[in-house]
């Protein structure tokens, strides 16, 4: 047997390439051991800029894409206008993660200082008052990065489960570095570590009888495979079945999503805000590649589960949102409803679906980054007068309108338009991925859609009476405290601003999107 | 100036804008600036009919942006300009600057004199919009623009609670018109597929004619409301509560009006409606009857300009029910009433003004020698409305009585016979009103000094007077006016109507002249009772409106109060009730979930499991039967 290397197009990898090599000079920097505020300068120039150098890259080959796409390793890694798009989207929203990374609230960013140390222990407090900081975050953030973008490029099931990986090892650590409640995110690690190992397994498992039964890892092949091998369809089928498990994991399904809420709370919030926002996208970019190019002909034989799991996640998210009393636990079942809405548009299988699920995580990310940066913001006071952990109960937030005007009436923007409330990014999102699947008959999908939407509104508004209607609690007043350091706000700034501006006049990035519905097999 | 049409409506729009927003350190030169505004459309308006005039295209579209792009529904907002609109963007022009200025003086010495020029200026933007746009949907922007801004303007005293009061009638009996103007969009969406004049016009030839009745129907419950037609009349009386300019401008001249521009303009739809269009004279038969009745009965002047302007509307409605043969009769008439209705409205804030706010004109008489001025130019505009020759209203109100008696069986003689009828109770009423206010002895109350008021609002009056005397002849001449609709209207040759015209115009002005005769004998001559004496059922169903407020009561009121009742107590025990019984159980739902997010890892990973389970067992029954095991 030989082995026969591959010609790779390096060109469309280029905006990968930035990242990996930018993690890779990270880690040299921090080998290298200079000064902390040298460190973390550098660090987070550097991951500034290769994300947004990524973005641009991305867009760059956009212009000179030859055609819809073309092949970069084989039929395996394809670049194609679809995970083009994708790639921007996720290197925009690392940018804007980037920048929350980087915020400090009272010299103290949110990244434990020694991550070594055990928690409460005298090493923590010494590493603490030393100034120390664990900025490896941002090497670790970029990989992460990375993989999330080569994540929308990949077309066979073995590279698939390699970049999955790659994508989750580094967030297993980062959701274990919380500064703040430091047991209560590493047991959120934990947790998310042990959970995705099993959900890994299960796909890993489901790609073997994939190949069993098609007798290739490639996703063009396996498609043909379908139709060719009699007798083998069950193996694949089941495959598949076990395969969109691993996927949907990621995605935060029910019943695959028990992670999320321990995760979203535990981690620290600027590695939730990430997870959240880019995470899901890259999921739902993989996911649509999945199913449309290498299993689109069991359409009608998976229908059965993928409306299952839709209709389970959406209500499950919805119906636990209500009665969750922690912002960030609220946002995490927000987050696996919107999982479902946008699981809505996959399923149908339709051309338009592949736009309406760009946009739809468009506007769902840049709320989520938006309103987890606003988290991060309100600060519990301590009793010395210090800030401490940010205050993440609900009760705590009464009045929050007063305290600090323009942070609440962003927070309420993005809640409007998580909401699905017209003049919102939110709004024209939902309305084309309802649409994608009433269009293909899935209107029972929509019926329940629109109902848990409906029912949605309710957790999303409540927390705005609460801002603006609920006056300041007497005990709370001195409690409670808004910073408005500069990259939060920044993110905040650009997040509303975009959420409003794609809800007024969306038609330029719908037809951006539109043009990108092509997937090149 | 075709290029700058726009400018006609932003210019007050944006004069409005700053009026409301800039605050006290407007106060001293605001209403200036709501003049300017204003002067502005009259200077765009007479520039557009000039470039109109020298273009053999008298129809121009002008594109101004897409409102609703894409799907099924696609609205671009956009101008129409032909001679129909222009006649109607010089009404609203010039008319409305003219009571601008005549309001700098009139409203001197309210304390909220900036708002209610910003309100003047909103209401012109407004109804330029209505008249200008290219389609219904715009259309309709402005008409309910125009809406709000009457209600705001009638209620401009709400310290007074009645006059709030009336401005909520106005807006509520609007707000039923308005049902149907939504309704004509929907069902012109639904059937005809678009929603913009050409569209609209395009493909009616094609539609049924269920639908097209429909349409024309639910049009004519818009201008029924817009219009105060019958049997929706009832606000008008009541909205004579705002300022007296503005029951110039916007409860006689313009605003009003609109309902005969939405019958006309919708002529392709009513062509093939042959029973819409019917009823739209009938309707405006039965209103031009009720209105003259009704301003017979009343002291108020206000509220007898009031009538006459429901009474004369109904001309122009029966007008446009006619036809295309009266569409242009319709608008001619239109445009005359505008200005010596207009002049009459400013003659009484006149009155009102030299007269202490004094609306009662039992208590008026003998003005003609104290105010020369307002007693000539009402003289005018009483002799146009009477429709006495060569004034205004001899020219388009006997044209509508002409062609009101074309046709065949008996329409001809019921529609012609309430317009002769109408013709003859006008001359009546008005002559009342003129002989009551300016003649016969003084019965003023103590304290009054009858005066003229100054300049400002002396030649606007005097400017709508001679509109009112020498326009009727100007557009008559040649058929002037109606060659210049004809772009619009279409070119109609009309039949003969079933008496011969002479016999018409000599039984028109006997009866003009027996109505004159009447009141002058009983109102100049006799003594004047300067309180109103016991009088027969008749006259005192007349004074109270013919019992329009009771009707509206007893049909819709009580029963939508008690259909009211009834809801709120359905939604309180049923619809809450299950709202109720939904949170609570989505609350319980909810409890159940947590209590399965333990946070224990070990249930976390079986419910994957069972989830994993489950899922292939769906997938396991979905393919049963096709033997792949």
């Amino acid at each position: 047997m030989t082995f026969e290397s591959p010609i790779i197009e390096w060109a469309p990898l280029a905006p990968v390439l930035i990242v990996f090599a930018a993690a890779v000079l990270g880690i040299v920097i921090e080998t290298a051991d200079p000064k902390v505020w040298i460190r973390r300068r550098l660090q987070v120039a550097l991951a500034l800029v290769a994300t947004l150098a990524a973005a641009a890259t991305a867009a760059l080959q956009w212009s000179v894409l030859d055609g819809d796409g073309t092949r970069v390793v084989v039929d395996r890694i394809i670049c194609d206008r679809h995970s083009l798009i994708w790639m921007v989207m996720i290197a925009v929203f690392a940018a804007l993660a980037i920048l929350l990374f980087s915020s400090r609230v009272g010299g103290d960013d949110a990244f434990a200082p020694l991550a070594a140390a055990a928690p409460g222990s005298e090493e923590e407090r010494e590493a603490s008052e030393k100034g120390l900081a664990q900025t490896e975050v941002f090497p670790l953030a970029l990989f992460s990065v990375g993989g999330m973008m080569l994540f929308t490029m990949v077309s066979d099931t073995l590279i698939l489960f390699i970049v999955l990986e790659l994508i989750s090892l580094p967030l297993y650590v980062l959701v274990a570095l919380s500064r703040r409640r430091r047991l209560l995110s590493q047991e959120a690690a934990l947790k998310y570590f042990l959970m995705g190992a099993f959900a890994s397994a299960v796909y890993l498992f489901g790609a073997a009888l994939i190949y069993g039964g098609a007798f290739s890892t490639s996703f063009t092949i396996i498609d043909t495979a379908i139709v060719q091998y009699h007798g083998r369809e069950a193996l694949v089928l089941v495959g598949t079945v076990l395969a969109l498990v691993g996927l949907l994991f990621k995605l935060g399904a029910v019943p695959f999503h028990a992670w999320t809420p321990d995760a979203y709370q535990g981690a620290p919030t600027p590695v939730t805000a990430f997870m959240a926002a880019a995470t899901k996208a890259a999921a739902v970019a993989a996911l649509i590649r999945f199913l449309y190019l290498a299993v689109h002909r069991f359409e009608w034989e998976i229908a059965p589960v993928l409306w299952t799991i839709a209709i389970a996640t959406m209500l499950v998210g919805t119906v636990a949102a209500i009665v969750q009393t922690d912002i960030k636990r609220m946002l995490a079942y927000s987050s696996i409803a919107h999982g479902g809405f946008v699981l809505v548009a996959v399923t149908s299988f339709e051309r338009e679906a592949l736009s309406a699920a760009v946009f739809y995580m468009l506007a769902y990310g840049l709320a989520t980054l938006g309103a987890f940066a606003v988290v991060g913001q309100v600060r519990e006071v301590t009793k010395d007068g210090s800030l401490g952990a940010e205050a993440t109960r609900l009760g705590q937030w009464a009045g929050l309108g007063r305290r600090s005007p323009w942070m609440a009436t962003a927070m309420a923007v993005f809640l409007l338009s998580f909401a699905g409330i017209p003049l919102t990014a939110g709004f024209i999102g939902k309305y084309v991925a309802f649409k994608a699947a009433f269009d293909s008959g899935g209107w029972p999908l929509v019926v329940v859609a629109v109902l848990a939407a409906v029912v949605a509104v309710f957790f999303y508004v409540r927390v705005i009476v609460l801002m603006f209607l609920t006056p300041v609690p007497e005990d709370l007043k001195d409690a409670v405290e808004v910073t408005e350091s500069t990259g939060p706000s920044l993110v905040v700034g650009i997040t509303a601003l975009a959420t409003v501006l794609l809800g007024v006049v969306p038609s330029v990035v719908l037809d951006l999107a539109s043009n990108a519905a092509i997937l090149v097999p | 100036m075709l290029s700058v049409t726009w400018l006609a409506i932003a210019a007050p729009l944006g004069s409005a804008a700053v009026l409301l927003l800039g605050g006290r350190r407007l106060d001293r030169w605001g209403h200036w600036l709501a003049v300017a505004a204003s002067t502005t459309s009259a200077v765009v308006g007479v520039g557009v009919m000039a470039d109109l005039l020298s273009r053999s295209d008298r129809a121009v579209q002008q594109h101004l942006f897409d409102w609703i792009p894409g799907g099924e529904l696609e609205v671009s907002a956009g101008l129409l300009v032909d001679p129909l609109s222009v006649s109607f963007l010089l009404l609203v022009g010039v008319v409305g600057t003219l009571i601008h200025v005549y309001s700098v003086a009139y409203m001197e010495g309210d304390p909220r004199r900036r708002t209610f020029f910003a309100y003047l200026n909103l209401f012109v933007a407004a109804m330029l919009l209505l008249v200008l746009a290219d389609s219904y949907l715009l259309l309709f922007v402005g008409w309910e623009g125009v809406g709000l801004a009457s209600y705001l303007l009638i209620g401009f005293w709400n310290q007074n609670p009645p006059f709030a009061s009336a401005a909520n009638k106005a807006f509520v009996v609007n707000r039923i018109g308005d049902v149907g103007l939504v309704l004509a969009l929907g069902l012109m969406f639904a059937h005809l597929g678009s929603v913009d004049f050409a569209g609209v016009f395009a493909s009616a030839p094609t539609a049924s004619e269920g639908v097209l009745t429909a349409i024309g129907l639910m049009l004519l419950l818009a201008a029924c409301g817009k219009s105060a037609q019958f049997p929706l009349q009832s606000w008008l009386g009541d909205a004579m509560a705002g300022p007296t300019p503005v029951s110039a401008l916007i409860h006689a001249a313009t605003m009003v009006t609109a309902g005969v521009y939405l019958i006309v303009r919708s002529g392709p739809v009513y062509a093939g409606a042959p029973t819409a269009l019917l009823l739209v004279a009938i309707v405006g038969a039965i209103t031009l009857l009720f209105g003259a009745v009704v301003g017979m009965a009343k002291d108020d002047i206000k509220r007898v300009l009031a009538a006459s302007t429901i009474s004369q509307i109904g001309y122009m409605m029966l007008a446009a029910g006619l036809g295309p043969v009266g569409f242009a009769f319709a608008i001619f008439h239109l445009i005359t009433h505008g200005f010596f209705k207009a002049g009459l409205f400013l003659g009484a804030g006149s009155v009102m003004h030299g007269m202490g706010d004094q609306v009662d004109m039992r208590r008026f008489g003998g003005l003609a020698t104290l105010m020369k001025v307002t007693w000539v130019t009402m003289g005018l505009g009483w002799l146009a409305i009477l429709g006495v020759p060569p004034f205004s209203g001899f020219w388009s109100k006997d044209r509508i009585i002409e062609v009101a008696f074309i046709g065949e069986g008996m329409k001809p003689w019921l529609l012609g016979g309430a317009a002769l009828l109408g013709a003859g109770l006008t001359a009546y009423y008005m002559s009342r009103l003129f002989f009551m206010t300016f003649h016969g002895k003084g019965r003023w109350t103590e304290g009054q000094h009858p005066h003229e008021a100054s300049a400002l609002m002396t030649v606007p009056m005097i400017i709508l007077a001679v509109g009112s005397a020498a326009l009727g002849l100007i557009f008559a001449i040649g058929d002037s006016f109606v060659t210049w609709l004809e772009p619009v209207t279409g070119h109609v040759t009309h039949e003969d109507p079933v008496l011969a015209v002479p016999v018409i115009m000599t039984l028109t002005l006997v009866l003009v002249a027996l109505g004159i005769g009447l009141a002058y004998r009983q109102y100049a001559l006799l003594p004047v009772p300067e309180t109103a004496p016991v009088a027969s059922l008749a006259v005192q169903a007349a004074r109270k409106d013919l019992y329009q407020d009771s009707v509206n009561s007893v049909l819709l009121e009580y029963p939508g109060q008690t259909l009211t009742r009834t809801l709120v107590f359905a939604d309180a025990k049923v619809v809450d009730g299950a709202v109720n019984a939904v949170a609570a159980g989505t609350v319980g739902l909810g409890g159940l979930v947590r209590r399965l997010q333990a946070g224990r890892v070990r249930s976390y990973a079986a419910m994957m499991l069972v989830g994993v389970v489950v899922v292939l067992g769906i997938v396991i029954l979905a393919i049963n039967g096709k033997g792949w095991f």
